[in-house]
């Protein structure tokens, strides 16, 4: 009786309001999907922290027949005694835990790992084209840059690249992504609950007549107040769904895509499980504070 | 200043009865903005079952006095007490409770326009939650006590004046409350009409409803020759029972 009641008086709240409820719907949906965006990088950039915190090395690539690097000119390759000697003196390093040599075949495999044995990258690079190095592990990965200054300019040494640099140059770009996704998700969200406040203050307007009854005739607050906050609510949850599917879609379509660039610490679905429930749980509550707020202005009680 | 002793709490039915169902005690309103109280210094008593003419000009204070009861104004001084409650003390959320035991009716009969005779007196049921076969009960009943038997599924715009302030009185006492006020119920109702609304809230008067009803029309205070309060520029001028619309003295 009582919700059959209350239900009714909504459908009748959201169809009167058609053009405003679905403005609701597209601002909060929109807002929403963008919250959910910098969560999801957020939980992107840590998923890869974790991934890459125990893989990081610092590479020191070796000079091979005609490396077009400044290093390199004027030399045939590295040679073998100019290995040896690298491999001590990297050893020798006090904040150096452990090396391996990554020869050219091992260097074309990791390769056609990475982007697929049928990319046309791969196909178009050859073995002998891959440059033979050092993965140097260190001890704490904050104190590469006197390894790459011990390293930079030794003989056979053609560059030396800190992973770690790479990925927090990637980490930045990803920070600013969730930053600019965030500002607008916010400005969205400030529209969103002006629209919510104006639609149920037109609700109320157009529905004078019935509440002035009610309140003369004795109905609670929550009887009176229940059906506009509720109008709210479901443009909220409406809008939330249309989130959801967005950020599905961004998950697959742009996520997981980077995979293909930078592998490791993949978003899964259990990520995304817990951001949309988040970005749900957000909306409604957005709209109902809305309905509620301005309904205390607008319903005298 | 009345303290609820064990005995009131025990037998309110008891305490109902004798104390009387409204009470004014020195209750002053001054409206923002306006030096003139709209009430000054009022006290009268309205016992259970009483029927009430409430007279005088427009802006003597009539309406004030019923929207005081209502609680949907506050005095600025004095107390008053609705159906044993003392309305200072009155919460925000209790208010729908005493206006449950209080049916109202306009001279604009305030019905919904989208609703039928019957919809529009269940509303008043449903908004407060009663179950929907009680609802399908007493709702035929009423629409009987005012008379208005074989037209439940008529919209108001078909009905005459008359009618739809019987659909209006309908709605006020499908309740059953305490005290029903009426502002004007006669005003946009011509005389002939007028006789038959007064019938029926007599109707609901002898039924120990009280009945206080704000009034410009001589002739029917006059015919029913019940109490007659009259107010004056926001003050009691006149008490009478058995009185008549003009000044008797």
């Amino acid at each position: 009786m009582r919700a059959n009641f209350i239900f009714s008086e909504v459908w009748i709240g959201l169809r009167r309001n058609l053009t405003m409820t679905i403005a609701v719907v597209v601002t909060v949906a929109i807002g929403m999907a963008l919250l959910g965006v910098g969560l999801m990088i957020n939980a992107q950039v840590s998923n890869m922290k974790d991934f890459w915190a125990d893989k990081v090395e610092v590479s020191v690539f070796l000079c091979s027949k005609d490396a077009p690097f400044e290093a390199c000119k004027n030399s045939r390759g590295v040679t073998a005694q100019e290995k040896k000697a690298l491999e001590g003196q990297i050893r020798a390093l006090p904040q150096v835990q452990d090396v391996s040599f990554e020869n050219s075949a091992a260097a074309y495999e990791n390769f056609k790992i990475q982007y697929g044995a049928t990319s046309v990258l791969v196909n178009a690079v050859k073995v002998e084209d891959m440059p033979e190095s050092f993965r140097v592990k260190l001890k704490d990965p904050e104190t590469y840059d006197a390894v790459i200054k011990a390293l930079q300019g030794a003989p056979g040494v053609s560059n030396v690249i800190n992973q770690k640099e790479i990925l927090e140059r990637w980490f930045s770009l990803l920070d600013k992504l969730r930053w600019a996704a965030l500002v607008v998700a916010f400005i969205l969200v400030f529209a969103a609950i002006l629209l919510i406040g104006n639609t149920v203050r037109l609700s109320a307007y157009n529905r004078r007549r019935e509440t002035g009854i009610m309140r003369l005739v004795g109905a609670s607050n929550l009887y009176i107040q229940l059906p506009f906050v509720m109008e709210g609510v479901i443009a909220g949850l409406v809008g939330g769904v249309v989130a959801a599917s967005l950020l599905i879609i961004a998950k697959v379509f742009l996520f997981d895509s980077v995979q293909t660039y930078l592998p490791g610490g993949q978003l899964g679905w259990n990520d995304l499980a817990s951001v949309i429930t988040l970005t749900m749980i957000v909306g409604v509550l957005i709209c109902l504070l809305a309905s509620f707020v301005t309904l205390r202005r607008y319903l005298r009680v | 200043m009345v303290s609820t002793t064990p005995a009131t709490v025990l037998t309110p039915r008891l305490a109902c009865r004798d104390a009387p169902v409204i009470h004014f005690d020195n209750v002053s309103k001054v409206y923002v903005n306006q030096n003139r109280p709209a009430l000054d210094h009022v006290s009268v008593d309205v016992d259970k079952g009483e029927f009430v003419f409430l007279v005088g000009p427009s802006g003597s204070g009539k309406s004030t006095f019923l929207r005081l009861i209502l609680k949907e104004e506050r005095p600025n001084s004095g107390a008053i007490h609705v159906a044993g409650k003392d309305l200072s003390r009155l919460t925000n959320f209790k208010i729908p409770h005493l206006r449950r035991r209080i049916g109202c009716v306009f001279q604009d009969f305030r019905l919904l326009p989208n609703k039928n005779v019957y919809e529009n007196v269940a509303f008043a049921l449903e908004v407060i939650g009663k179950p929907r076969r009680f609802i399908r009960k007493v709702v035929p009943e009423v629409v009987e006590l005012v008379g208005l038997e074989g037209k439940a599924h008529r919209m108001p715009d078909e009905l005459s004046g008359g009618e739809q302030q019987r659909v209006a009185m309908a709605r006020a006492f499908v309740n059953r409350p305490m005290i029903l006020l009426a502002d004007e119920p006669t005003g946009n109702i011509d005389p002939a009409t007028s006789i038959g609304i007064m019938k029926v809230l007599d109707r609901i008067n002898r039924t120990g409803t009280t009945v206080v009803m704000a009034t410009h029309d001589a002739a029917i205070v006059d015919s029913m020759r019940k109490r007659v309060v009259e107010l004056e520029d926001g003050k009691i001028v006149r008490d009478q029972s058995r009185g008549v619309y003009g000044q008797a003295y």
